[in-house]
């Protein structure tokens, strides 16, 4: 596919020539927002996979003397049970029963008679459905208009909205490594035409001789490919130690969420991809820009 | 006026050909002619006849504003853009400033057409070589052309020309920069193609030197052809 030989005098090329060192930041760029983009997705894996399977309800105990309060918390619970069954995503929703909340607090108050008398709060296990996704954040809010002192499981909201937010950083991250891509193209893209306009004439000669036009575009495609790859591999020069750096950081946070901050292997083989898929971009750009500059020459 | 069916014995056919530049007058008018294969022509006239457009035709570096030309027996109006580079090397052509490509060797501009057809690096060093010594210039195989004298570079162009063994030989004015004793020695070297089989058109105004050689000629008058 690469023959080392070219009839162009591309080398000495001060159109081209500066390529490289367009290449190596946006590979840069690109790496850090690709790194970015992996390691938040590998989080939301995981809080994906928290929040997801189960939700509990809780429904703070009606006011009033024992017997009508423990009424009231029923009424409410039959509530929430109805909203919950006319919610999609959701499997299965069951209250716990008194006993199974007594069994929960009884590490904390003893197995005492006296707990019977107190006015417990209610519990709702939700079993959610792995194929469908839920709002948390909606489902939340709907309940607790409708059911006086029903509140979701905080914790979940909040994760649930972080995941939101990772989800568009996550979007974000895309965005910017797609334009980068089209920026490098369209420099590419004005570098070869001005490569072209240079060697005019020797193109012309070629034409004349009988030279197809892949056989002039495969000359600057070379070109483009080693240039590109030139300044790809800076790039990545540039970014493993930053990534590096980020990695052991995370580490040394240890515990809680944050300590999972490492980039993921699928991560760091895109990243050390990012320079060959440079140089193919800057070929690809390169060959095609040849191809429809020569289409319009006789 | 126009002819259906191409002649396929004739490797060039004019029908009523017209030539302009920009909106200028046509400076070509009415061009009739052909080569039947391996034949020699000149085509003369004065400078600024129109012997240069005429083999710029040819070679396909311009089309004709009006009439209609044939290659090898194909219209080239109807030549696709993907079809040119094979018709184009059919033919060998020598440039009436040569054009050689000055960041090249010698041996690699006159390699250039095997190598846009694809020959191998192989074939490069088993032919080029011997036809550069045929030209006497095997002491400058590695030279670039600013290094060489008018006359070098004039052969240098010429086995450019005929390295790919072409059908058709066209040279634009080659005993330019040359004196009469080099250039009589080049129409032989024309001459020695041609009975090969090589059909060959060469444009000049020298008239000395087409007069001592019997090859019919195209002349160029007005922007017209007188054949005789
Ligand atoms: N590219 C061009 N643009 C405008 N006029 C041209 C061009 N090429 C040639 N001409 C004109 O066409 C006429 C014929 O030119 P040319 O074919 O080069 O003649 P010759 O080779 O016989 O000297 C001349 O008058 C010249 O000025
Ligand atoms: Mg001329």
């Amino acid at each position: 596919m690469f023959s080392r030989r070219s009839d162009l005098p591309l080398k000495d090329d001060a159109a081209t020539r500066f390529l490289p060192w367009l290449v190596a930041p946006m590979v840069f760029l690109c790496s850090i927002a690709l790194a970015g983009a992996f390691i938040i997705s590998a989080l939301l894996g995981r809080w994906d996979r928290d929040v997801s399977g189960t939700l509990t309800v809780e429904i703070a105990a009606a006011p009033g003397e024992a017997g009508e309060s423990a009424e009231q918390t029923r009424i409410r619970v039959e509530q929430a049970l109805r909203i919950l069954a006319g919610t999609p995503g959701v499997a299965d929703a069951r209250a716990l029963t008194q006993e199974q909340l007594v069994g929960l607090l009884a590490p904390w108050l003893g197995n005492s008679d006296l707990l019977k008398e107190l006015p417990l709060p209610a519990m709702i296990d939700v079993t959610l459905r792995p194929d469908r996704q839920i709002d948390v954040g909606a489902l939340a809010e709907q309940l607790s208009q409708a059911v006086p002192g029903a509140s979701l499981d905080d914790h979940r909201v909040w994760l649930s909205k972080l995941i939101d937010l990772s989800r568009n950083i996550e979007r974000l991250a895309v965005g910017i490594v797609v334009l980068i891509g089209g920026v490098t193209s369209a420099t590419v893209f004005y570098a070869t035409r001005s490569g072209m306009a240079v060697h005019h004439d020797v193109i012309e000669v070629l034409h004349l001789i009988g030279a197809p036009d892949a056989y002039i575009a495969r000359q600057f495609a070379e070109r483009a490919f080693a240039l590109g790859l030139k300044g790809g591999i800076a790039g990545l020069g540039l970014t493993l130690p930053v990534l590096i750096a980020i990695g052991l950081g995370a580490r040394s946070l240890q515990g809680g969420f944050l300590a999972d901050l490492s980039l993921p292997f699928s991560g760091w083989a895109a990243v050390v991809a990012l320079p060959a898929v440079a140089a193919l971009l800057a070929m690809l750009t390169a060959r095609v820009t040849v191809h429809r500059t020569l289409a319009r020459m006789l | 006026m126009r002819r259906e069916t191409a002649d396929t014995a004739n490797v060039v056919q004019f029908d009523s050909v017209g030539v302009r530049y920009e909106h200028g007058p046509e400076i070509l008018q009415d061009i009739d002619f052909s080569l039947p294969a391996g034949s020699f022509h000149f085509v003369t006239g004065a400078s600024g006849a129109g012997k240069s457009s005429i083999l710029r035709l040819i070679y396909l570096a311009q089309r004709p504003n009006r009439g209609r030309i044939a290659l090898f027996g194909r219209d080239v109006g109807a030549v696709r853009r993907y079809e040119m580079p094979a018709l184009r090397r059919r033919i060998g052509v020598v440039f009436q400033d040569f054009r050689l490509l000055d960041h090249l060797s010698t041996l690699d501009n006159v390699a250039l057409p095997l190598r846009v057809a694809g020959a191998s690096e192989d074939d490069v060093r088993k032919f080029v070589p011997d036809l550069l010594n045929w030209v006497g210039l095997a002491d400058h195989l590695h030279a670039k052309p600013p290094t060489l004298s008018g006359g070098q570079k004039q052969r240098v162009a010429i086995a450019r020309a005929v390295i790919g063994r072409p059908e058709l030989l066209l040279a634009d004015e080659p005993t330019g920069n040359v004196d009469d004793q080099i250039a009589v020695r080049l129409m032989y070297l024309f001459e020695e193609l041609n009975k090969l089989g090589t059909t060959v058109l060469i444009a000049t105004h020298n008239e000395n030197l087409v007069s001592r050689l019997r090859h019919p000629r195209l002349r160029l008058e007005h922007g017209r052809l007188r054949q005789d």
